[in-house]
């Protein structure tokens, strides 16, 4: 498309978007942090599942632990964690606004690491395995883990977890994690837009269309797998980090490991923009975070109702997405012709 | 000098069924070797064996004087030994070009190859090979939207990509257009000269076969029945009756 | 853990949980034997599986709360979900039949998720269970109990189990089934209206399902979200036994029930379900190990 070929233009306009968003849309702030937040859900899973042909119903996983990783840290740093949670709310911290921001810092440091070093363990026993056994089997992962952190006093429990409260207004709290995630959105796509372009990417793809063909061919496709599964679960758990400070109280199954809705909606998000290209999972998130709103303004007790029809009907319909859907329509969109040249 | 490829007595049985039974080969270093025989000799279970697609019940596969029949597949592959299959297999939602460029990946190991660009020789070299084998114009064209007989040559293109040492062939021909075999057959001939690529072919077509071989290994139920120079072959009378049967 | 040595403490209270595992688990058999039908026959992994169970349990105790005996449940809760099976196979189902299993996951995963919310709006989120009633018979000085609701439901299931492999071994629908599953095209040619089996194998998967549930509601309870765990019980079954393996079914069942009663006493509710789904992992990534050995991979 010739619009898209003045890179910088559109680079200049998407970032210049981003940041006046949150000055012309004051009302929709949050609305707008958890659009970047959807989109980077969507990014991350589209790395094993778009690209790599591996589709995990469990990459909420790592985001909970990114979540718990990131507000322990900040607590423990200078807090004895235990004692917190088990004054459940009844003792609030003495935190200095550096110790706060130290925290911060340290925890969204922490939880990509943490959540990389679960997926190094966990993809030592799920990554040999292929197709619908590995979809099944990530699908109870979410869940355990929900349930282990539930059940884990130090961490609060079922009781859930208290985040350090900020030490600022409201709005000055709003705008910095507004910051944080669209920066983490616009990271994320341009590390994997060039990422997808490199060795890496053609790999990938090949793991998904044939991986015996892709072994016989020499590849190491345990090590791209691998790389493949931590790049998306350090993205997911930095993004857990986050949240964990923009949702404030963190309940094991409701926010943490939200498996069967975050962990559901994050591959409904790849699939209906169509999984697989670096575009889709973006579009896909904004569509399903705009539905999502409108589902829960409109049919409030049917809401999940309506998301689970809306997961049959992109399934059904539309497998491969609003982008497959738009270049069957109109292919000479995204058409090559035989010479090589792109039409229109 | 020892050959390239030693096969010897390897065997192989699935479950009661005996698809390999101490067979034996030769693939001396710049050949091109022959393997015929009726469906289901075990032609394509002793690739795979020697592929590493499976282990073996017996025997020894020496690649270039190295013992490759404990090792996995991406391990002998990137030691130089590479295959095509008998149903094609190509990356189809992948451009050709693509699948000429992830064909070129094996040998880098480090790291910071993983993010590697492929760079203008590789692509280079791509589009050559696809020139080659007639294929440059579908260069960004997915490759499941290639023609069955496109697809192979864009498989034998992949495979020559990789550089290989030995390649197995498993019926190249099959499927192909009966006008563009010899320009096939001549492609591979080329590639073994150009390239120093050693060939081990399956083949059906006994014309293309007997063009192509210098030495041909007959296989029946499992074993090698005989082996020879093409004229030999032709006229053994245990091969006639291998593929026509008895007359009875 | 001292829940650990309470029980090599007290031999009886190993025994309750040995029985009460075996008693559970035999009816978990049968949910796995639906859900082994299903992706035999159709290649569909189907998750609402679990919540179809789950639906069966709601239906019979809308059947009790009429005030009828609470085991009428059983054949009630079997029809009603026939319905909804075959519904489900029209509505759904059969557009996703021969298509990639990982479309099946999905399209089966929205249907447990539309499923559960309905049953949530319907009935309330609580833990609900059925009442039948029955006593309890006593051992070793009341120490042990058997509640005859669970022995009751442990026959239902036997009967259930002998009427079904009879039925698949001698009714034509039975065979046309078990020819569909080998080869649909060579059932279609000789006249088998496939889709028609489908539906009706469907059908039956779910009825399976919905008297199970019935079981279930009356020897434990139910709660509308609990539907994954049943589906991920069933797949573990299935996988640990075999598509096709009766017997196998049986005993994995009965072995996982045991095994999570006695993971449940002693570390707890929710590492019992950190137990099953972590289990799942663990038997999966032990079959691929073992197959990887041998170059092959789970297919």
């Amino acid at each position: 498309m010739r619009l898209l070929h003045n890179k910088l233009t559109m680079r200049l306009a998407i970032l210049a978007l981003t940041v006046i968003a949150p000055f012309a849309l004051p009302a929709f702030q949050v609305e707008l942090t958890f659009l970047w937040i959807m989109i980077v859900f969507a990014l991350s899973w589209d790395v094993m599942g778009g690209q790599a042909g591996y589709n995990s119903f469990g990459n909420i996983a790592f985001f909970g632990i990114g979540v718990y990783t990131a507000a322990v840290t900040q607590i423990g740093l200078f807090n004895d964690v235990g004692a917190y949670t088990a004054a459940a709310g009844g003792a609030s911290l003495n935190v200095t606004q550096a110790q706060y921001f130290i925290g911060l810092v340290a925890g969204l440091a922490a939880a990509p690491i943490v959540a990389i070093i679960a997926a190094l363990l966990l993809g030592a026993a799920l990554l040999g395995l292929r197709g619908h056994y590995f979809a099944i089997a990530t699908l109870g992962l979410g869940i355990a883990l929900g349930e282990l952190a539930a059940g884990w006093a130090w961490i609060g429990g079922s009781s859930g977890l208290q985040v350090l409260v900020y030490p600022g207004t409201l709005a000055s709290q709003r705008l910095l994690f507004y910051f944080l995630s669209a920066g983490l959105g616009l990271a994320t796509f341009f590390i994997l837009h060039r990422l997808y372009a490199t060795r890496f990417g053609l790999v990938l793809n090949a793991i998904r269309d044939d991986e015996d063909k892709a072994e016989a061919l020499g590849l190491r496709t345990t090590r791209y797998k691998i790389a493949g599964w931590c790049i998306a679960a350090g993205i997911v758990g930095l993004c857990g980090g986050l949240m964990a400070h923009i949702i404030g109280f963190i309940d094991p199954r409701e926010v943490a490991f939200a498996g069967a809705t975050f962990g559901v909606w994050m591959v409904l998000m790849a699939i209906l923009g169509g999984k697989g290209t670096i575009w889709g999972p973006v579009i896909g998130a904004a569509i399903f975070h705009v539905t999502r709103e409108l589902f829960w303004t409109y049919l409030y007790a049917w809401q999940n109702v309506a998301l689970g029809v809306l997961i049959i009907v992109v399934v059904v319909f539309f497998p491969t997405g609003l982008l497959g859907w738009v270049r069957q329509r109109w292919p000479r969109l995204f058409a090559v012709t035989t010479a090589g040249e792109p039409s229109a | 000098m020892s050959a390239l490829l030693e096969v010897s007595d390897v065997s192989k049985r699935y479950g009661g069924i005996i698809a390999n039974s101490h067979v034996s080969l030769i693939v001396p270093h710049g050949a091109i070797i022959g393997l015929i025989g009726p469906n289901g000799s075990g032609k394509t279970t002793l690739f795979n064996s020697i592929a590493g697609t499976h282990p073996i019940d017996g025997g020894s596969i020496r690649f270039d004087g190295r013992e490759i029949s404990k090792l996995r597949v991406p391990e002998i592959a990137r030691l130089g030994l590479l295959r095509t299959y008998q149903q094609t297999r190509v990356f189809r939602q992948m451009s050709c070009l693509a699948n000429m460029l992830v064909s070129e990946s094996s040998k880098e190991s480090s790291l910071a190859a993983m993010v590697e660009r492929p760079n203008p020789e590789q692509r280079a070299r791509g589009e050559e090979l696809l020139e080659f084998v007639g294929l440059s114009s579908k260069r960004d064209l997915p490759a499941g939207s290639l023609s069955f007989g496109q697809q192979k040559l864009l498989e034998f293109a992949m495979a020559l990509m990789g550089a290989p040492r030995l390649l197995l062939l498993d019926e190249p021909t099959a499927g192909i257009n009966p006008t563009l075999i010899n320009g096939l057959v001549d492609r591979l001939r080329r590639a073994r000269e150009a390239l120093g690529i050693t060939l081990l072919v399956i083949e059906h077509n006994m014309r293309v076969m007997m063009n192509l071989a210098e030495h041909i290994y007959c296989m029946a139920r499992g074993e090698i029945l005989a082996e020879g120079k093409p004229a030999e072959i032709q006229n053994d009378p245990r091969v006639i009756a291998a593929y026509l049967g008895t007359s009875e | 853990m001292d829940n650990i040595s309470i029980l090599i403490q007290a031999p009886p209270l190993a025994l309750q949980l040995l029985i009460d595992g075996l008693l559970i688990g035999s009816v978990f058999a049968l949910a796995a034997y639906g859900m082994a039908l299903v992706w035999g026959v159709m290649n569909i992994i189907n998750i609402c599986q679990g919540q179809f169970v789950l639906i069966g349990g709601y239906v019979a105790l809308t059947v009790a709360r009429q005030g009828l005996p609470p085991l009428l449940g059983v054949p009630v809760a079997a029809a009603a979900l026939f319905i909804l099976g075959w519904l489900c196979y029209r509505a759904v189902i059969f557009r996703i039949v021969e298509r990639d299993l990982f479309v099946s996951l999905l399209a089966t995963f929205g249907i447990a998720i539309v499923l559960g919310q309905l049953m949530n709006n319907i009935f309330s989120a609580n833990l609900e269970t059925l009442d039948a009633h029955l006593g309890n018979w006593f051992l070793f000085n009341g120490l042990v109990s058997i509640s005859q609701i669970k022995v009751v439901a442990s026959a239902v299931t036997l009967v259930i189990a002998a009427a079904l492999v009879l039925f698949m071994r001698r009714s034509r629908l039975g065979q046309a089934i078990r020819a569909t599953a080998q080869n649909p095209r060579a059932a279609r040619i000789l006249g088998i209206d496939t889709d028609r089996i489908y539906a009706m194998t469907y059908a039956l998967n779910a009825a399976i399902c919905g008297a199970s549930g019935a079981l279930i509601a009356m020897i434990w309870v139910i709660q509308p979200f609990g539907g994954l765990i049943f589906t991920v019980r069933s797949f573990m079954i299935v996988i640990l036994a075999g598509i096709g393996n009766l017997p196998g079914v049986i005993l994995a069942a009965l072995g996982l029930g045991v095994a999570e009663q006695f993971v449940g006493f002693i570390a707890g509710a929710q590492l019992q379900i950190a137990f099953i789904f972590s289990a799942l992992v663990v038997i999966l990534a032990f079959r691929s190990w073992r197959l990887n050995r041998q170059r092959r991979y789970l297919a």
